[in-house]
């Protein structure tokens, strides 16, 4: 590989109109993304009197972690001023059983169908496929009314639970669709081997899942950690996870707005996504980019 | 005892029948071969009988029990695939361990063969390697290698060879019998190689259309083909077969071609007798032609017969002379060939006791 780069450098390419319409195109859309979010962060290191003066752009002229502090530790959320770390916890409780639940549920349903002979597949796929368009709203009454009767409404569990219920149908499809490229004779050759349904599964095709597992933990965790639907549904007082109060924060406050405050508090409750993204980024791509059972 | 058997198999996808009514039984110790064209049923077969699929309806015997509705795990059989189908997450010896530890053995046990299988196999430097990190004919040395340690009665094949190149192929051949010589397993083998089969087979049994077409050994099927299909199936070059009628001149049988050519029959060993005028097709092995005898040969039909082509492959060298509006492929030493001229006429010899006829509507030998 270095020898090749070696001898046959690759020329620079001159730049071509089409690629500066291309540049400037992606110079605009990260402009989209990158001005409020710089606003955002300097404003959330500012301190209110310098906010006043107006000038958004400007830099803080003494930095200060004061509305970090006070977001996490004390801001107000409806009635209770305990800041966001309660809403923080809330989420991570939310987040793990959730995640353990459907990704579990759905992995071993989607390795079923696609590898062992279930009876009625075929129609049972199809409803999922039909499950997997229905919106969350028009199901929402119903379940309020199930998890009532299950008297877990306005639980964590009950978000939990919810949250793993929706995610069930695209996920069993998404690992479905995975396990079956898997190539038959393998699964006939562990069949042969061993038999066991559970064995072939933890052995065999469980190592095999690397890329798409990272692929639907991302996907899982993103989405159950902006929820916000279901948490201000489901939750109770004290049970609503870390969107919510934020939300809350946000829109119900008396008095001046406090954007410092507001500001820090966004990017709370944006940084674990974002770190799931640096940490498992890279699989993601290579994930996505490769079906790869290789034998 | 036969080791393997049978019974009226009749197997259905949905409306399509592959399987009508098979009848089939492997004796203990054989290395039976399932040679057939593609889509002839091969694989459905091994498959019921590894139980990776079910019958629509027979028995399936091995040994004296019947495992027609045994779990694939616990028919005592084990099973190698053309793609080989290693567990491409575990190692070598992980792949060879898979199918132990589900058996529960004891460790020293398990240990022994996995030791047994990786000296037998030559595997011993390859046991931490991944199978993606292993050449083709490595990675089917594994896969025998994991079906060894299961010490089975019955070892499938699958098309084990097919997806090597030529000189791999003519090794693992070897190998594969080597193997078969000293550990005399029963063995099922599904190729559609001609060669593999008649190397290695102690038994072939040729099928077409979901049935048996015949059943013998390698040389039986060879040397007396039962009909028509088998034949044109065994045999590379394939055996020339020609269209006739069967006609009886001065009391003497004969085989009349279409431009008038005759052969008189009365040395050819009839099973039955045909009537007079019946439609027959006489079948010549390229190879049992005698170019240049001094005369003419006792016992043999003679020709003198002009050179259409000539074709070198090699080691051999075939001619194709016309004979009856069609031609014949004759067999000839390259140095032979090399002195035949497209157009001349050549003087062949066949033995008639080598002829082989067949009822031509039916098929059927005669
Ligand atoms: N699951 C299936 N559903 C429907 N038809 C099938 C199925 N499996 C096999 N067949 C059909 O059964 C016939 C026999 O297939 P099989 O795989 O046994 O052929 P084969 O002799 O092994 O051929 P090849 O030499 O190409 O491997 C084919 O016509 C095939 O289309
Ligand atoms: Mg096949």
């Amino acid at each position: 590989m270095t020898d090749a780069t070696v001898m046959y450098p690759r020329k620079p390419k001159r730049i071509k109109g089409r690629s500066i319409a291309i540049i400037v195109f992606l110079t605009m859309a990260a402009m989209f993304f990158c001005v409020p979010l710089y606003v955002l962060i300097v404003t959330s290191f500012k301190e209110m009197d310098q906010i006043r003066e107006g000038a958004m752009f400007s830099l803080p002229t003494t930095w200060t972690l004061e509305a970090w502090h006070f977001a996490w530790f004390e801001a107000c959320s409806g009635l209770s001023c305990s800041g966001l770390k309660t809403g923080f916890w809330n989420s991570v409780v939310i987040l793990i059983p959730s995640l353990i639940a459907s990704i579990a549920l759905s992995m071993v349903t989607g390795y079923a169908l696609a590898l062992w002979d279930v009876k009625w597949a075929g129609p049972f796929l199809f409803i999922l496929f039909l499950c997997a368009f229905v919106p969350f709203q028009i199901i929402m009454y119903p379940l309020i009314r199930l998890t009532v009767t299950m008297g877990i409404y306005g639980s964590i569990t009950a978000i939990a639970f919810v949250h793993t219920v929706l995610a069930m149908p695209v996920l069993t499809l998404i690992f479905r669709n995975f396990y079956k490229d898997i190539p038959p004779e393998l699964i006939k050759a562990a069949i042969m081997d061993s038999g066991s349904f559970w064995r072939i599964f933890v052995e065999i095709i469980l190592p095999m899942s690397g890329n798409i597992l990272i692929v639907v933990l991302i996907l899982q965790i993103t989405s159950i950690w902006n929820d916000y639907l279901i948490g201000v549904t489901f939750g109770g007082l004290g049970t609503k996870p870390m969107t919510v109060h934020l939300a809350n924060m946000v829109t119900v406050s008396t008095g001046t707005v406090s954007y410092n405050v507001n500001m820090a508090a966004a990017l709370l409750t944006a940084i674990p996504p974002l770190v799931i993204y640096f940490v498992l980024g890279k699989f993601f791509v290579q994930g996505i980019a490769a079906g790869a059972i290789k034998g | 005892m036969p080791q393997v058997s049978f019974e009226h198999i009749v197997k259905r996808f949905g409306g399509v029948t592959v399987l009508d009514g098979l009848d089939l039984a492997v004796e203990d110790g054989d290395f039976l071969v399932l040679l057939g064209p593609s889509g002839c049923g091969k694989t459905t077969l091994l498959n019921l009988l590894a139980g990776l699929l079910d019958v629509t309806s027979g028995r399936i015997m091995i040994g004296d029990r019947d495992v027609t509705e045994l779990d694939p795990k616990d028919r005592g059989l084990a099973m190698v695939f053309q793609s080989y189908a290693l567990y491409p997450t575990k190692t070598v010896e992980g792949n060879l361990r898979f199918g132990l530890s589900a058996r529960k053995l004891p460790k020293s046990e398990a240990d022994a063969r996995v030791q047994w299988a990786s000296d037998l196999l030559q595997l011993t430097p390859l046991m931490r390697r991944k199978p993606s990190e292993l050449s083709g004919g490595q990675r089917q040395r594994v896969a025998i290698g994991r079906a060894l340690v299961k010490h089975a009665d019955v070892l499938l094949f699958d098309e084990p060879l097919s997806n090597l190149d030529a000189k791999l192929r003519t090794e693992m051949r070897l190998e594969i019998k080597k193997l078969h010589d000293t550990l005399k397993p029963t063995v099922v083998y599904v190729t559609h190689d001609q060669i593999e089969a008649m190397t290695m087979a102690t038994k072939i049994a040729i099928m077409n259309g979901g049935e048996i077409q015949q059943f013998g050994t390698p040389d039986e099927v060879y040397e007396n083909p039962q009909n028509l299909f088998v034949a044109g199936f065994i045999g590379s070059p394939a055996m020339n077969l020609t269209d006739g009628r069967f006609a009886v001149h001065d009391g003497a049988p004969n085989a009349v071609f279409p431009d008038g050519t005759r052969i008189d029959l009365s040395a050819y060993p009839f099973k039955s007798s045909p009537k007079d005028g019946d439609a027959i097709a006489v079948g010549m092995r390229p190879e049992h032609f005698e170019l240049d005898a001094p005369g003419a040969l006792p016992g043999h039909t003679a020709f003198d017969l002009r050179v259409r082509m000539v074709e070198r492959t090699g080691s051999d060298a075939l001619i194709s002379l016309d004979f009856a509006d069609d031609q014949l492929f004759v067999r000839a030493e390259p140095d032979r060939a090399a002195k035949t001229r497209a157009g001349e006429t050549v003087p062949v010899h066949y033995p008639t006791a080598k002829l082989n006829l067949f009822d031509a509507r039916e098929g059927r030998r005669l």
